[in-house]
Order: C-alpha cells, then structure tokens, then sequence
C-alpha cells in the first residue's frame, strides 16, 4: 500500500497560524479559573548560606493575601532524590524548592506569596524581611579551574569524550604548523519571549490539571506526581502552545513545584509566573574555557588535535554536554586527545540551549582550524575539505549520509565564496572594513521511542496525537502533513494534537529528534489505521475491491483506489459505513532501529558563510549576509524547516556579538537580568539569510528519511562570524561575544 | 490572624471609573491606580492575546494600538488612558473574521514561530503602516526593533510587512 506524496516536501502554512496570529492561542499563563489565585516568587539575595530569619508579619497583613509558604511552613513533599529526578536531569541531587533555610544559589526561590491577585502578591511580596547568615561563595569559573573534576556520573543520552587516538601531544610536538589557543564563552540565558509560568487548576476532589511552560508534558507529569505522591489518573498537564523554550523548557521549572504546592495545600487554582529577572536564576548555557591545539602539515592536514574543555555546573548536579567530541568527528586526524571537565560554582544547574555543547565546542574548533588556515596559507573552505572524513572515526562507524561537501560546494558558489581576497584587512567600503569567514556545524540525528494515535471517524475526518509539544518548531503542521499523505486525506481533514499528558507516551520535545521520532510514530499508527480500513473495503458488498491486494491500493483524495485502474475505488466514508464503523482507531510506537545504530553514525551536517563590516575606527561589528548550506535528510515542510534554520543562525548572531549574562562575583549574581541590557538580537541587527537544504538521501537515519532541524542552524554560526572578523579586521577574537571593546585598535587594559 | 489593613498606604483611592473603547466596544471600568493597560487587558478583561514578555518596556510583546499609535501597554497605567480606544491583536480581524492583511501575510510568509512575540509584532506593524515612515525593508527593520522575537523571526516579519506595504 505504498503511497503518494502529496504534502511531504512541500512547504505549508502552519496549521496553528490563525490562531497565532488573532490571538487566540493561549500559553501557560492564560488559563483562567473562577478560584484562581496568584503566586508571587521572592528570590534569594545572596548566592550562599543561610536564611536566618524571614519575617512575614507585615505581608501577611495585606488584604488579600492568601499564605505565605517558606521553607518554614512548606507542605511535606517526597524524600527521595529520585523523585525530583525529571527526564533529562543530569547526575546529582536535584534542587527543592522552599526545602530548607540553605542557600545555593542566588536568586533562589525562598517564598511564594499567595494571593487573591497578582498585585496584591507582587506588593506583599515586597514587604517580606529576610535576614540571611551569607558565606562566601564561588561564582567565577576562572578561578575555580584548579578544582575541575571528569564527572563521576555520566549523564543518560551524552556521550563522554572518546578514548585517545594515536599520540596526540608527541604528534603536535613534532608537526611543522602549530595553533594552540584558548578559547572563552560567556553564559547566556535562553530568554523565552514567554516568561516561565504554571497555571493549575483545581478540579475537586485532589484532581488537578496544570497548564506548563514546558516541551515534555509527560516530564512534569512524571515530577509532579514523583514529588508529591499523587496519583496519575488525578494529575493532567496540558501545554498546546509554548512561547519558545530552546531547552528551558525540558526540565520541570520551580514555579512548577511552588505552583502545584500552593493549589495542593490551598484546595484552589493557583497560578505562578515569573518576572523576566526571575528567569535569570534558571538554567543557562554554562561559560566554557577551552584549550584547542592543532598540528598539521605545511598543506594543513592535521596531524593533531588537542581539545580540552572546563565547563561550569552548579553545586549540587553534575551538568554535562557534548562539547569536545565534535573536534575528532568532523574532520580527519589520526592522533587526538579530547577531555572534558566540570568545575562548580555557587549557580543554579545549567541547562541544554540551542545545541547544547555543540555550539560551544564547535565555536572553539571552528575558529582554531580558521587560525590553522592562515598559519598553512591554506584557503579557510579548502583546508576543511581537505581534512574532510568520510566516516565516523570518534566511533569507527559509516554514516547513515553525510552530504557535508555538496554544502561546502553549494554554499560557497551562492556566497561568492571565489571572489574573496586571501588577506585580512584586504577588504574595505568607506569607513568598513568587509570580511568573510566560515565555518562547519554538525549535530546528532536522533530519534526516540515515541508513540502515537489516529483515530479516523465516519465523516472522513483524521485526528492524529501524541504527548509530543511544538515550541515554534512546527510540529503540528509536519504532523499534520505526514497523516495527511499517509491516509490519502486532505490537509484539511486531519488535526493534529500534542502537549497533553493523556496522549500516548512521547519523551520530552528537544533535540532535533521530534520530526523523525513524532513523525514516525503518526506514520506508524496511520498505516495502522489503513490496512484495517482497507480490509474493511474489500469486504464491503460489492466492493470494487474485492480480490484486491493491499500492494495494489493507493489512499489518494480521500479514496481508497485501484493502482492499475483508478476508475475502480471506494471513498474512505464508504468504506467506513459498509463496515459500520463510526471510529477506527489505532496505536502504534516508532523505535530507533538498534541494528542501523550499532552500525552506523546519524548526524545532519552544515556549512555556514558569514559576511561583516566592522567600522575601522569603533570597532562596530555588523553582520551583513549569511549563507547556511544544510544537509538534513528529506524535509518535510521546507518553509517552516527554514525557519527553523534561521531562527537558529540569530541564536548564533546573539551568541556571536551581544549575549552574554554578566557576572558580579563580589554579589555571586548576574547583574544584566532584563532584556534592555542581556542583548538578543533584533530585527535591525539581522541581515538577509540565505538557506540551502543539500539533497541528502538517508534511508537509516529514521523511517522517514528525516534529520531534524532544531540544532543545526546555530551550529557554526559563531564561528563564521567571529572568523569573517579576523578576516576583516586581523584582530582574532576568542573570548565571546565580541563586543566592541574587544575590536577597538587600542584596547583598554584588562579585557582580553 | 494577624489584623488585616485595607492596603498599601498610597492614599490613592482603591479603584478609579474610566471607560475605555476595546476593539468597538465601550467599556465602563473600575480600575486600581496601579493596574497597567496590560494587565488590565490580560488579568482583569481575559484579553490574553497581548503578551507579557518583560513588564518593563522592554521587548514589545505588549504592543497594542492607542488611539491608533503603538504603544507599549506595559509601560501604560490604565487610568491615564479614560476615554481612549484601544485596539489589541483580537481587534485587527475583521468583523467576520476574515484576516488583517497583515495577519494573513504573518501566516504566508511564515512571520512566526512560537507566535509569542506575534501579536506584539502585529500591532507593531499596523501602528508602523499608519506612520507612513517605513518604505524600504531597511526602514522596517530599524522601526520594528522595538519588538524582540527570540525564535528569530526577523527576516520573515520583514517580508510579510512589506507585502502589505506595497
Ligand atoms: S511586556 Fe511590555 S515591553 Fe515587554
Ligand atoms: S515567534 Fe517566538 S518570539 Fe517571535
């Protein structure tokens, strides 16, 4: 019963656009209740030790406070660290909200005033007295370097470095070319437009429903009813729209926990949002200090690769990613040594953002094989096809695809790429001097055990859904799209939905695994749902497709036709009734192929073109142009996919020249927690951005032949930019961002 | 217990009558002093398409149209505005729900994502149309940059705003 494609490649609007745009898609923090009651977070105003008092005498005596809950008169909750343990949590004991009178962290949650409004909270909130007994904390990575562990524990799902190939440090001591440099990136926060928040509903009887800001519906489900010992069948958690995360909003946040709380214990609905400063004492992109050396030839070919890495965490998990491993997968070397390692500070646990480690690794190699380039008087495009790999050497596998040098090819010939001049500071207009810099990224193609339902009633209509969430990713149109084609069904004819934790099972939405892993899973249970449709319509009376074989149908316009004489068919409404059925409704799960994995390496490649101007005498850096050539598999919906794409190289912008959360150690805090001064990028900051998708054939990566979008277009982006500014300025810079005073001809003393 | 009092001593009565026009419809409010026109619109009337991004002028995600001008609802005490006309991203449809062009182009051009940031950015542009000050994508970008959007959206809500310009 193969069949058609009618929607698969082509690009859709986005089915939950008129919602978006009229203003009638409503996130976490928009679900109201008769009883509803607000929640107001006070945060913590030291980084460590202890509350030694919190009065709340004077906030209790506002009209239209509720209750006040401090670690003082916190409701029991569960004992056992595995019980806070959420889906993705790293190694450690995960932080409890109002446990007890230590703090950690600054920022920390310390109370939640209840109240009948939000001002009324807010205002009370601001009455409480807290009297702290501070010790002295550790907030600057810098200096605990000294102290950098390999973590004991490794993370579920994060591959550490691979063992040592050949002998790296005798083989860099002896290579004729040499770079070894470090390189720094600064924390960044995700920066949501939708504040962090929870809604839950009381519903009677100890039941709730809980509208989350959160990319894995079953994760909070999981932590809700781990934490508070609640039963699955009372607990419902509901989030149909997210208002961005970029993996803030995998892990369960605290005003989860502070939310559900205060409903449990008020026996009323109770809603918790956070300030835009409170989501600066959430999970970040932890600052990295990266040491990489490279030996090669006089032609540039490596002979060595030395990458190590001291990553921040908290003080309490063991926080890690893949940053290193990128550096002896995307290119050819027969002697490497990768290390990674963590060192604590006195901060909150940071979290996955926007291809997590990659896009900090990558940063650092990326930049370090551009300083190889001029060293070699190597072209920067050449030497990376030239130490191109074929296989995967971290693991000794073949990939699924890896169409990596058709985007050198074809990202370079839209770029212009021939044209440019080999010298720094060769390039100039008026008072700009121009650069062009490039860079590759990699990202894993993952998929995961997902499950998924489609039920297809008597009126011809399909509805398709799993526990999946689309965070601006555009999950529910290629889900849309996938049942369409698979059932032969108009668009129109088929809703998917998602962000409910009643639906059959899916992990939490992150990755770039939810396009190959939702997808199959609704491909899977719509195939399902038609061989019991057709075998309904070859035993309908009179069927024209009596002695039919299923090879021999296609669904096509809500048909079920004969291949070799489309005259003869049965509409599916049909065939529903001559079968007397009102609901056909199937299951089915989409697992990874363990076989194909054990074999092979999935992983979507990029090459990624940057031009700058920097003004010669300010030091202003703009970005211009930008061409991202990207080999992810089959694309589904190449409109929402390259959207995808750029949103990630404007991640990448802000990471490359604004981003960055500034620390004040003296306070153990960051001291630009507001959107006027953590810079993301805006609209006059982004120039045109150009998206290739290579023609990569996968059929091993996942049943559809998809990749995964997610990740790929950040990664990388830093880099070019940061190398089109040595090109246009000579002024290597590898600390990021690249803030002005770090281009300046006279550099002010003590910034590097 | 402890004793209740009747509120911050601001001395500042506890609600102010005003009346409002929200997308056609007059309004005749009770407001507190303190209340800002957004949260007025999202906590107090349930008009939640005007987003909360930050509470401090900061990112746009409030924008509504006052009078016909942009504004940032946030950064705006409801009973400053006694007698204005408010249109919020509820109010650009037509009557019979047919889409704002602007709408209809967000949708085209894919102008969104999370769609967070969307109705800040709509508003945004109507405001900006009857400015009459923007005629190149250039000048669309430098008065859109009033409105963040952190899924990225930029190149797409340009060209969706210039579609309708023409
Ligand atoms: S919420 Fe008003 S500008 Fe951000
Ligand atoms: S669409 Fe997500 S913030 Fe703009």
């Amino acid at each position: 019963m193969a069949n058609g494609e009618t929607y698969f490649g082509t690009a859709r609007g986005r089915v939950d656009g008129p919602a978006k745009v009229t203003g009638s898609a409503r996130y976490a923090a928009e679900f109201a209740a008769a009883d509803l009651a607000h929640g107001h977070v006070v945060s913590a105003a030291i980084a460590k030790g202890r509350i030694a008092a919190i009065e709340t005498a004077a906030a209790e005596a506002v009209h239209g406070v509720l209750r006040i809950f401090t670690h003082a008169n916190r409701p029991g909750t569960a004992w056992r660290d595995a019980r806070y343990r959420d889906e993705v949590a790293p190694p450690g004991s995960p932080f409890r909200p109002l446990h007890d009178a230590k703090i950690v962290f600054s920022g920390q949650p310390i109370a939640l005033v209840v109240a009948e409004d939000d001002a009324t909270a807010r205002y009370a909130a601001s009455l409480l007295r807290v009297r702290y007994a501070a010790e002295p904390h550790a907030t600057d990575l810098e200096r605990q370097r000294g102290q950098a562990y390999v973590p004991r524990r490794k993370r579920t799902g994060i591959a550490p470095p691979p063992k040592p190939r050949g002998d790296a440090q005798k083989a860099f001591d002896a290579a004729p070319v040499r770079i070894d440099h470090e390189y720094r990136v600064a924390v960044e926060h995700h920066n949501p437009m939708e504040p962090h928040a929870s809604t839950v509903i009381w519903e009677g009887d100890g039941r709730i429903t809980v509208h989350d800001k959160i990319q894995g519906v079953q994760n909070s489900l999981g932590y809700i009813t781990g934490v508070f010992g609640l039963s699955q069948k009372n607990v419902r958690v509901l989030s149909p729209f997210v208002g961005g995360a970029f993996g803030s909003g995998l892990r369960p946040q605290y005003q989860l926990f502070l939310a559900v709380m205060a409903a449990l214990d008020l026996k009323r609905s109770v809603r918790v949002e956070l300030t835009r400063d409170q989501m600066f004492t959430l999970g970040y992109r932890p600052a990295t200090i990266q040491r990489v050396a490279l030996g090669a030839a006089p032609d540039g070919t490596l002979q060595a690769i030395l990458h190590d890495a001291i990553a921040g965490t908290s003080t309490f998990e063991d926080y890690q990613e893949v940053v290193v491993n990128w550096s002896s997968l995307l290119y050819h070397c027969d002697n490497v040594a990768l290390t990674y390692r963590l060192a604590q500070i006195d901060t909150y646990t940071p979290a996955d953002m926007r291809a997590p480690g990659a896009t900090l690794g990558v940063f650092a190699l990326e930049s370090a094989i551009d300083e190889l380039a001029y060293a070699a008087g190597v072209d920067p495009l050449e030497i990376r096809r030239r130490n191109y790999t074929r296989t995967d050497e971290n693991e000794g596998k073949d990939f699924t695809s890896k169409e990596l040098m058709e985007c050198y090819r074809l990202g370079a010939e839209r770029f212009g790429w021939s044209r440019r001049s080999a010298a720094p500071r060769s390039m100039r207009e008026g008072r700009e001097l121009v650069g062009w810099g490039v860079a590759s990224g990699a990202w894993e193609a993952m998929m995961m055990k997902t499950s998924a339902r489609a039920a297809l009633t008597a009126d011809g209509r399909l509805e398709v859904a799993t526990a999946t969430a689309d965070i601006g990713t555009g999950t529910y149109t290629i889900l849309t799209q996938i049942a369409a084609d698979a059932l032969g069904l108009p668009m129109e004819s088929v809703t998917a939905r998602i962000g409910d934790s009643a639906l059959p099972h899916s992990p939490v939405e992150g990755g770039s695994w939810t396009a190959a892993s939702a997808g199959s899973a609704v491909q899977a249970a719509c195939r399902a749902v038609r061989e019991k449709l057709f075998s309904a319509a070859r035993a309908a009376e009179n069927s024209p497709l009596a002695n039919a074989d299923p090879s021999h149908v296609r669904f096509v316009n809500g048909r079920i036709v004969l291949a070799a004489d489309p005259a003869r068919f049965i509409t599916v409404a049909d065939a529903m009734r001559a079968a007397g059925l009102e609901r056909l409704e199937e299951e089915a799960t989409a697992s990874p192929d363990s076989a194909t994995q054990k074999r092979y390496s999935a992983y979507t490649h990029s090459a990624i073109f940057a031009e700058v101007r920097v003004d010669a005498q300010l030091g202003v850096v703009r970005v211009t142009r930008i061409v991202n050539a990207v080999a992810a598999g089959r694309i589904i919906n190449p409109r929402t996919a390259r959207s995808q794409i750029i949103g990630g190289v404007v991640f990448g912008l802000g990471m490359a020249l604004t981003e960055e959360s500034l620390p004040d150690h003296a306070l153990g805090r960051f001291m630009n927690h507001n959107l006027g001064e953590y810079h993301i990028p805006v609209n006059a900051d982004v120039p045109a951005i150009d998206v290739i998708f290579v023609d990569e054939h996968d059929d091993k990566a996942s049943p559809l032949g998809v990749k995964g979008l997610g990740e790929i277009g950040i990664v990388g982006s830093a880099a070019a930019i940061a190398n089109a500014v040595y090109h246009a300025t000579g002024t290597r810079v590898r600390s990021l961002p690249m803030t002005l005073d770090k281009l300046l001809p006279e550099k002010p003393a003590g910034r590097a | 217990m402890p004793e209740r009092d009747a509120g911050p001593a601001t001395g500042l009565p506890d609600r102010m009558p005003i009346s409002l026009t929200i997308n056609g419809e007059v309004r005749q409010l009770d407001v507190a002093p303190w209340t800002s026109l957004l949260d007025l619109l999202r906590l107090e009337l349930g008009l939640t398409g005007t987003k909360k991004g930050c509470d401090h002028g900061q990112c746009g995600a409030c924008t509504i149209l006052l009078d016909g001008r942009r504004i940032n609802a946030c950064l705006t005490l409801a009973v400053m505005k006694d007698g204005a006309r408010i249109t919020t991203v509820e109010g650009l449809a037509a009557a019979d729900g047919g889409l704002h062009p602007l709408q209809a182009a967000f949708v085209e051009h894919d102008a969104f994502q999370c769609g967070y940031c969307t109705p800040g950015q709509l508003c945004s542009a109507v405001g900006l149309l009857a400015e009459g000050r923007a005629r190149s994508a250039e000048e669309i970008r430098e008065h859109m940059s009033g409105n963040l959007c952190r899924c990225g959206a930029y190149p797409n809500i340009v060209a969706a705003i210039e579609q309708v310009m023409q």
